[in-house]
């Protein structure tokens, strides 16, 4: 352990604090002044998917909506040049679509309704809302966890990096102004389960040092901690990112969004499992005291594990008893 | 030391591999394209002859067909193609007639010894099969109201009849009922009669121009109660209308407090499904006929007929309520419920009527697909549509009765809950509108599974690659436990009958990403073990034991998460929360317990000098 070059973290931890400030304040002066451009599914209204066989003229098909007297027509292509999709603000009008295919029907003969989407402006709101609470409540009860699990200076660490994770990307689909629909928002919750991942790893590894190396300085066990879970961080990363890189590519317009915001999540969470947790564990000054709890608490602690799972456990004793 | 495992773990991952491998093969039988065939009413009998009918008709009109077979009150025939999918609807609905529902339905190819394991393959969402989903809303508001304007006119007749001087009875906007008393003592009156006979209503008491008055409010009980009845009722009538559709695995269900989800896979018309989603089926309540005058009506549910009046008496509007109950000897009986309005009403003819039987009649808007007209080369269904009536129920009128009364004379519980079905679908129900609508054309259907699994294969291979060049041999292990994983994954959503949707594809490609964690977890342990100068066989050892709370932690987080998704989510979002779960849970169990077996079958039985890691 002592020859392993242990890679100075917590020294540029001051300016990268100041990074994700700056970052933090991008994004929510983006979300207050631009906004999130909120997809069908939270807005409410229409939207009409349909494919032509061959390529599609974007700029007739809007003239002919409007001359048709829809009004806030966005007309766009959707994913290649024969795929064109159509939003409208209307409002409770089921039968738009099978109006807006028969009108496209009439100017070019080889289209086909490839997916008509309606939702009413209350269902939106309310997913908005439900949306919202979602991830409150995924916060809190993770906050809870870490807390019971490990210790309270962790919780506020590991809430931090979440939060720091979460607004970074909002900000990301509000400067893009990438459409921000319930598939994004899966993608949102799925990156804090991801984040949180890569925050525990950390956190597991500084309390094992805090409690078995003598040094008592916390910015050097932070940062023996950090070094030692570094390759690991990278690695998961990287794959996650390989695999989110193929669904962005080959998995269709469709779940784009979804994979776009969790690359962003994964790359951002790895940075704040780093930077942020850790900083915050810095500000708060952990110490040995707090990750000294008495003995019997430690016992117990094993014992959190359902006995299902403690087979690693279990297992030198069946060897002793099999060899 | 040396690394083994015991004789039982190798027994538990080799069940379990065996059992992923079975109940995820079905997955990889291609489902026949088919036509199911089911009689419109019940009394129509799948059998032989209709077996050969239906076989005749695809020869006349040159289909290709196979497996004809009869299972239940339907017949499923399977056709070569999708194009011949619905050429062969038509032929079939054409030659067959009014008295039968053709439906297109996909027949798994499933060989029949998984079946009789229980296994089957997974479902399809509306985003992978093509179909249509609709989400409609109950208008809670104006059902309550329209219940309150009944009970003010209930209670007028009631007073009126039992001599309560009343000035005014008016239901109110803000969701109650205002009384105002001739004097205090009918007020007291009053209050005794209510709470003897609405025990629902909450009662304040309220002074207005001078009169003592009642303030009537619905108990938040009858509330919740009233909206479980409307929504109970409209799924009904929806499950109706949707069986009329002819799909083959239509899906009705209540979402939250007063909507209802209904999913139609493979229905592209939307129009003809809003249409007959939409519309009401109604009651009439009719004296028979005494004289040579009226209208003869077929019954429902035999041959005969009967001449009724042509007055009617009450309609479905004014029934509010119809169930099954039983007398005191326990004979079957259904108690029917008017409003106010129509109490009065049946109460002056019952009066004048005893003796006199009474039918009741049922009225149905129908549509049935006719045939298909061929618009430039594209099949048109052409639809029927009728009003059907048909009489329900002729029970004779023993004594006079008003706003409750019970149908008796029936001869099984059966049929008094069939009754009772048809009298609340025919009663008036609570008005609702659609509020989301999505319909995914069958291309993108297939295009979405195509795409899905080709992201899929190409994540998972890009991660096996660089596990195998990061890893060496342990790498070999990792993607053994991926490919692993993947198979779980499948053979447990088959098994929880869970449907796939293309989120649920992310989910699974997110999962083959996040299960290598666990394997990095502990490789990178057991390298920084090695460095710290253990034996390989300890740095194994090692790796994996302190690896474990960090993964056990790490995923429990994760599964927290999921479940929060799953539970605040809808569609999409739920479909991406199933698969994301199952992935942690069966990942625990590839990416550590059968990664050590590989790792102790390899290493563990001898001296290793040196960890290819």
């Amino acid at each position: 352990m002592a020859d392993m070059k242990v890679i100075n973290f917590m020294g540029h931890r001051r300016m990268l604090a100041a990074v994700s400030i700056v970052l933090l304040l991008i994004s929510l002066g983006s979300l207050a002044v631009r906004g999130l451009n909120f997809g069908l599914d939270f807005t409410g209204g229409a939207q009409i998917e349909v494919g032509y066989e061959q390529p599609a003229d974007v700029e007739v098909i809007r003239t002919t909506l409007n001359s048709a007297g829809y009004r806030d027509v966005v007309v766009q292509f959707f994913g290649n040049n024969t795929d064109v999709l159509i939003r409208m603000q209307e409002d409770n009008n089921p039968q738009l679509g099978d109006q807006v295919l028969a009108l496209l029907g009439e100017a070019r003969s080889d289209v086909e309704l490839r997916r008509n989407e309606f939702v009413g402006p209350q269902v939106g709101a309310e997913l908005r809302e439900s949306g919202g609470i979602g991830m409150l409540v995924a916060l809190g009860l993770v906050m809870v966890y870490i807390a019971l699990r490990f210790q309270f200076k962790f919780a506020v660490g590991a809430v931090a990096a979440l939060v720091h994770d979460v607004i970074i990307v909002l900000g990301f689909f509000s400067i893009t102004q990438m459409a921000f629909d319930l598939t994004v928002l899966a993608a949102i919750l799925a990156v804090i389960g991801y984040s949180l991942n890569d925050t525990i790893v950390v956190a597991d590894r500084i309390r094992e040092n805090f409690r078995r190396i003598r040094r008592d300085e916390t910015d050097y066990l932070i940062n023996v901690s950090l070094t030692q879970t570094l390759t690991r961080t990278l690695i998961t990363s990287l794959t996650t990112l390989l695999v989110l890189t193929a669904l962005a590519v080959f998995g269709g317009e469709l779940i784009f969004g979804f994979a776009i915001a969790l690359s962003v999540g994964v790359i951002v969470g790895t940075y704040s499992s780093v930077y942020v947790s850790a900083n915050v564990l810095m500000a708060m000054n952990l110490s040995k005291q707090d990750l000294m709890p008495p003995e019997k608490a430690e016992e117990s602690e094993e014992e959190d594990i359902p006995a299902w799972l403690t087979e690693e456990e279990g297992d030198k004793e069946n060897e002793k008893e099999t060899t | 030391m040396l690394n083994k495992y015991p004789l039982w773990k190798y027994a538990i991952i080799v069940t379990v591999l065996v059992l992923g491998v079975l109940y995820s093969l079905p997955n990889l039988f291609p489902a026949d394209p088919a036509v199911q065939i089911q009689g419109a009413e019940a009394g129509v009998q799948m059998n032989d002859t209709t077996v050969k009918r239906t076989e005749s008709l695809l020869d006349e009109a040159n289909i290709d067909h196979f497996g004809a077979v009869i299972s239940g009150q339907s017949l499923l025939i399977r056709v070569n193609s999708n194009d011949d999918q619905l050429a062969a609807k038509a032929a079939i609905q054409s030659g067959l007639g009014t008295n039968y529902i053709v439906a297109l339905n996909l027949a798994p190819t499933t060989p029949d010894w998984l079946l009789a394991m229980g296994a089957q393959p997974m479902s399809l969402g509306l985003d992978l099969s093509g179909g249509v989903h609709f989400l409609l809303e109950i208008d809670m508001d104006r059902f309550v109201a329209s219940r309150l304007d009944s009970y003010a006119a209930n209670i007028r007749t009631n007073f009126r009849d039992e001599n309560i001087r009343y000035r005014g009875v008016d239901a109110l906007d803000d969701g109650s009922i205002q009384l105002l008393m001739a004097d205090d003592n009918y007020r007291d009156e009053a209050e005794t009669w209510l709470r003897r006979n609405l025990p629902e209503f909450q009662r304040t008491d309220i002074e207005s121009r001078g009169l003592p008055g009642l303030k009537l409010t619905l108990t938040a009980e009858r509330i919740a109660e009233l909206e479980d009845y409307a929504v109970s009722q409209n799924q009904t009538t929806l499950n109706n209308r949707v069986n009329e559709l002819g799909v083959s695995e239509p899906l009705v269900q209540r979402q939250g407090r007063n909507r209802i989800v209904v999913e139609l896979p493979g229905v592209q018309d939307t129009a003809q499904a809003k249409n007959i989603i939409g519309k009401a089926a109604n009651l009439e309540f009719r004296l028979e006929s005494r004289s040579e005058q009226g209208e003869v009506y077929p019954f429902k549910d035999s041959n005969r007929t009967a001449m009724l009046e042509t007055d009617v008496i009450v309609t479905g509007d004014n029934v509010t309520d119809a169930r099954v109950s039983y007398d005191e000897n326990g004979m079957p009986q259904v108690s029917v419920s008017l409003d106010g309005d129509g109490g009065s009403r049946m109460g002056q003819t019952t009066r004048r009527s005893i003796g006199v039987p009474m039918g009741v009649l049922f009225i149905e808007q129908k549509s049935v697909l006719q045939g298909y007209e061929d618009v430039d080369g594209v099949p048109e269904p052409i639809y029927d549509t009728f009003e059907e009536r048909e009489i329900i129920s002729l029970a004779t009128i023993r004594g006079a009765f008003s706003n409750s009364f019970v149908i008796t004379g029936l001869d099984s519980p059966q049929e008094a809950s069939d009754l009772g079905l048809l009298l609340r679908a025919g009663a008036l129900a609570a008005p609702m509108q659609f509020v989301e609508e999505r319909t995914v054309g069958p291309s993108l259907g297939a295009e979405n599974i195509r795409k899905g699994a080709q992201s899929v294969m190409i994540g998972f291979a890009l991660v096996i690659l660089f596990m195998l060049g990061f890893y060496k041999v342990f790498g070999i292990f990792a993607a053994v436990a991926l490919g692993t994983n993947l198979i779980l994954i499948v053979a447990v959503m088959s098994l929880m009958g869970a449907t796939l949707t293309l989120p649920g594809i992310a989910g699974i490609v997110l999962t083959v990403g996040m299960a290598v964690d666990a394997n990095v977890l502990i490789f990178s342990r057991i390298r920084e073990e090695l460095a710290d100068g253990r034996s390989p066989q300890a740095a194994i050892d090692a790796g994996y034991g302190r690896a474990f709370s960090t993964i056990f932690d790490a995923n429990l987080t994760t599964l927290i998460v999921a479940v929060i998704l799953f539970s605040i989510g809808t569609g999409p979002v739920k479909g991406f929360a199933v698969t994301l779960s199952v992935g942690i849970v069966t990942s625990m169990f590839t990416a550590i317990m059968l990664t050590r077996a590989l790792a102790n079958l390899t290493f563990g039985g001898r001296v290793v000098k040196k960890l290819p890691i």
